[in-house]
């Protein structure tokens, strides 16, 4: 049982993944190629403001893949693995939670959980440290910067597996509607108090160092020796509208998942004989 | 939609999967899949499994920016 559910969780997974691709290759690649475009720009007006103040210039290195591959290969393949990274964590939940987590159906708990995982896996660490495109983002803070989203990452799904734990405990006590509210309330001030204390990558020492304080590592204008902009900060419709499309195709991903795992796994369930009294087992009909 | 408006609840929790028994194919599942978000999203960026080496973060590059990773 718990392979067939994990073997279903994958390959609507990989669906998932392909489904935000080919959103993401309309959508994002024309982008992404604007922001690679604006930071090749932008560092030829650096090295030229550079020279002209007789300062040393940083060469380029050269790329080991073309940007035709990264835009279409590249981005294919990463996204379904992330497809497929996802639908196989999100059916080790599902088989966990199966029967565990009180008077939810099959096909419901496939859609609760995938609100979960868009939740918990993207949405809320995207609220403090939002997907950013080529060009934001400087090399010496990644180090830091991973490892703030990475704990955003833990704190937003484990913070969900622990609420709906609570959520659980309460629920006899005050009532379906009264411990659902409590907890999800209980999750924003815990994620809020999170958010609070974690620095914005704008406010990272390197940062503060050589850009002085921002809110984030969005590049500013530059500005010659006399302080007039010589190269424009980064398009904010660009910025926009990439974190749309990134939100978008991150919704897209778990809906398919929680949509599409619905029905396997209700027939696994169903033929796996699991309920001796097979007409009440597929009652969610 | 439901036929058992009697026993709702029965419908609700059709199984329980023995974790015990499924512990280690839900376990290895869990761990590959871990595994596949660190290269997809994290490695070769602030740490690296494979030492200093580039191919997997610049192959995946744009999939990085835009599934909301961290990136150079």
């Amino acid at each position: 049982m718990e392979r067939q559910l994990l073997a279903r969780g994958a390959l609507v997974g990989i669906v998932a993944g392909l489904v935000a691709f080919v959103f993401a290759r309309v959508l994002a690649e024309p982008l992404i190629d604007r922001a690679v475009d604006y930071e090749s720009a932008r560092d030829d007006a650096q090295a030229a403001l550079d020279r002209a103040a007789g300062l040393p210039v940083e060469h380029e290195h050269a790329d080991i893949f073309s940007r035709g591959i990264q835009a279409n290969l590249g981005i294919g393949v990463g996204v379904v693995l992330f497809g497929l990274a996802m639908g196989t964590l999100f059916a080790v939940a599902y088989a966990v939670c199966l029967g565990r987590v009180g008077g939810v159906r099959p096909r419901s708990l496939s859609l609760l959980l995938a609100a979960g995982g868009f939740v918990g896996v993207y949405l809320v660490p995207f609220l403090k440290y939002p997907a950013n495109p080529p060009s934001i983002g400087h090399e010496d803070t990644i180090q830091q910067r991973s490892a703030l989203y990475l704990v955003m990452v833990l704190v937003a799904t484990f913070g969900l597996v622990v609420a709906a734990a609570v959520g659980q405990q309460l629920a006899p006590r005050l009532g379906t509607w009264n411990a659902t509210v409590v907890t999800v309330l209980g999750y924003l001030v815990v994620i809020g108090v999170v958010m609070a204390v974690l620095p914005s990558t704008g406010e990272l020492g390197a940062n503060v160092r050589e850009y002085g304080r921002h809110a984030t590592e969005t590049p500013q204008p530059l500005r010659d020796g006399g302080g007039r902009i010589v190269f424009p900060g980064f398009p904010a419709d660009d910025m926009f509208a990439f974190r749309l499309y990134s939100v978008g195709a991150q919704l897209l991903l778990w809906t398919v998942l929680g949509v599409g795992f619905a029905p396997l796994a209700e027939r696994v369930l169903r033929r796996g004989g699991a309920a001796p009294t097979a007409p009440v087992s597929v009652s969610a009909r | 939609m439901s036929s058992t408006l009697s026993t709702p609840r029965a419908a609700a929790t059709p199984v329980v999967l023995s974790l015990p028994r499924a512990i280690l194919w839900l376990a290895s599942a869990a761990f590959a899949a871990v595994a596949l978000y660190y290269f997809v999203g994290v490695d070769q960026g602030a740490t690296s499994v494979f030492g200093n080496d580039a191919h997997i973060h610049e192959f995946v590059h744009d999939a990085r920016h835009f599934l909301g990773f961290p990136c150079h």
